[in-house]
């Protein structure tokens, strides 16, 4: 089968399509370093004439609010992932493990409401979150994205998988269903709690509607939303745009290299329903 | 006995327990919402200081139905579904089959094509706008290589903004149709093409015998994905348009109108909440239907 292939023309296809996806990156990362006149003058030169660090200088330091949209970024998508963690596996394991009652309907409420679209959750939860008082503060991106319930049926399928003599011997050695679980259960889940952790930090770093929706002072916008300001505010300042972008994608790269197995991972859980 | 009885309590405690953080947020921020939606649609909403509800009947159902706007959204959001989703799922299969048929480097390219997985709609639109912008390098090569004789406003123009929105998000999302497909593709057993080798079957009868009928289910997964991704577009729509939906309704997605009566218009919020749950509607009929198309296909 492997012969017949054209060879080459598969690496054709390959590198065609590299070349489109990083293109638009490398574009954005050039552009970065360009001053504003010569990125809408520039034509195809995507290397600088005159490199220089004047964007990332300007919006990081001169800029009123542009610092804090990263760390506001950092703290709710660090923040919700460390719920998301906790919650996600304690649920999980109670669903696989722990028997009480109502325990089966809850798993099916769990696994219909993962087919809900947000969209109807939107304006209710809007009106929700104003009676709560928290419109316009982090609580508002992370309460309701403190748990996953798509990671909740990940950790049971993994919990129910999870050899049981290990908690036994635990039990044995005097630990409780607590001290088993936080000592015992969730280091050895490890594996599967890295992979929900990248994909919901990713969620969360990049949430766009959200922030939109439920954040309305300026100082408290995360990265994604604060991006759009450079649009209104200047009438569209390209390099700050790319600047901006650049410093958006960099954290979620570094995570990428780092944790490479677990995003790969992600996608046998996807793959398998 | 005793002790065990004891045991069975303590485990119904510590079972709730486990449950509460996830119980609490279920109730308030999923299960609740979704009864407020469906109460919503039935009101108009009056946001002064507090909430004033008046009851009236179906009259946001039936007003949408009257609603140019709203058909305006619809024919949008079918036209993109109907466009993106058979696409980018194609281009995922054929893209994971080209990675998974032995090549060198696979890791490689794949790490490559991951990239627009990672990073946010707000900054890929914004570096989009750009490159498809009048000044951009898509007009500058189209216009150098002669296929065009003069730049096109691809995002002011009505009859390209929407396209440009299709392009971009096939080129973001097929990454990552690709990679489930990948993830499915080695999971059939080589068993499989080796006994058909044996038989005498081709490459393409290959293919279309043993990997495409083994991955109905990760297809089911990508279509249903993929449609109620679609189905849900705004992101792109509402940065390409500053929010407006322009040019000419060109970007107006339901997201989008759904969005603007109940957050931008004043007094529309239950309108909007009808509008909600229709898209919902929508959007679970459509899946249920590409299950069926794609069961009965392929057997």
């Amino acid at each position: 089968m492997r012969k017949k292939w054209p060879r080459m023309f598969l690496y054709v296809i390959l590198v065609a399509y590299a070349l489109i996806t990083l293109y638009p990156f490398l574009w954005a990362v050039f552009a970065s370093f360009k001053p504003y006149q010569e990125i809408v003058t520039g034509g195809l030169t995507l290397l600088p004439k005159n490199p220089t660090l004047d964007n990332y200088v300007q919006i990081l330091t001169r800029d009123e609010n542009f610092f804090n949209w990263v760390i506001n970024s950092f703290f709710v998508a660090g923040f919700g992932t460390f719920l998301n963690i906790i919650f996600n596996s304690m649920a999980g394991y109670a669903l696989a493990r722990l028997q009480f009652p109502g325990r089966h309907k809850l798993f099916l409420v769990i696994l219909a409401v993962i087919m809900v679209p947000g969209q109807i959750l939107l304006i209710p939860n809007f009106l929700i979150m104003r009676t709560l008082g928290i419109l316009d503060t982090y609580a508002a991106l992370i309460l309701p994205s403190a748990v996953n319930f798509s990671y909740i049926f990940m950790m049971r399928q993994f919990f129910i998988n999870f050899p049981s003599d290990v908690e036994e011997a635990a039990q044995v050695d005097g630990l409780n269903r607590f001290q088993t679980f936080w000592k015992v259960v969730f280091p050895m889940a490890q594996a599967s709690i890295a992979t929900q952790g990248v994909f919901v930090f990713l969620a969360l770093w990049n949430e766009f509607l959200k922030p939109l929706l439920y954040i309305s002072s300026p100082e408290r916008f995360t990265l994604t939303l604060g991006l759009q300001t450079f649009q209104d505010r200047y009438a569209t300042q390209w390099n700050y745009v790319m600047a901006g972008s650049v410093i958006s994608i960099i954290p979620i790269i570094f995570l990428y290299i780092v944790l490479n197995r677990y995003f790969m991972q992600g996608f046998r859980v996807g793959g398998d329903k | 006995m005793k002790s065990h009885k004891k045991n069975k309590k303590g485990e119904i405690i510590q079972g709730y327990g486990f449950m509460i953080p996830t119980l609490l947020i279920l109730g308030i921020f999923t299960l609740l919402p979704i009864g407020y939606s469906i109460f919503l649609s039935f009101t108009r909403v009056n946001l002064f200081g507090g909430v004033e509800f008046q009851f009236i009947q179906l009259e946001n159902y039936t007003n949408a139905f009257a609603d140019e706007r709203v058909w305006a959204a619809l024919r949008n959001t079918f036209e993109y579904v109907i466009f993106v989703v058979p696409i980018q799922t194609i281009l995922a299969l054929v893209m994971a089959y080209i990675l998974n048929s032995g090549i060198k480097f696979q890791k490689t390219f794949r790490t490559i094509y991951f990239l627009p997985t990672l990073t946010s709609s707000s900054a890929l639109t914004m570096i989009f706008m750009f490159l498809f912008s009048i000044n951009g390098p898509l007009n500058n090569v189209l216009v150098n290589l002669g296929i065009l004789e003069s730049p096109i406003n691809f995002i002011n123009e009505t009859s390209f903004a929407l396209r440009t929105i299709m392009v971009m998000n096939i080129w973001s999302t097929v990454p990552f149709f690709m990679t489930i497909y990948l993830a499915g593709l080695q999971d059939i057993p080589p068993a499989l093409y080796e006994a058909a080798s044996l038989d005498g079957a081709n490459s393409l009868q290959k293919l279309t015998k043993i990997t495409v009928p083994n991955l109905v289910p990760v297809t089911n997964y990508v279509l249903l994905m993929g449609i109620i991704g679609c189905f849900q577009i705004f992101d792109q729509a509402y940065i390409i348009s500053g929010g407006s939906g322009g040019p000419n309704n060109a970007t107006l997605t339901l997201s989008l109108i759904i969005y603007q009566y109940a957050f931008q218009v004043m007094g529309t919020m239950g309108y909007a909440s009808a509008l909600a749950i229709l898209l919902a509607i929508i959007i679970f009929v459509a899946s249920m239907i590409a299950r069926k198309l794609n069961r009965e296909e392929r057997i």
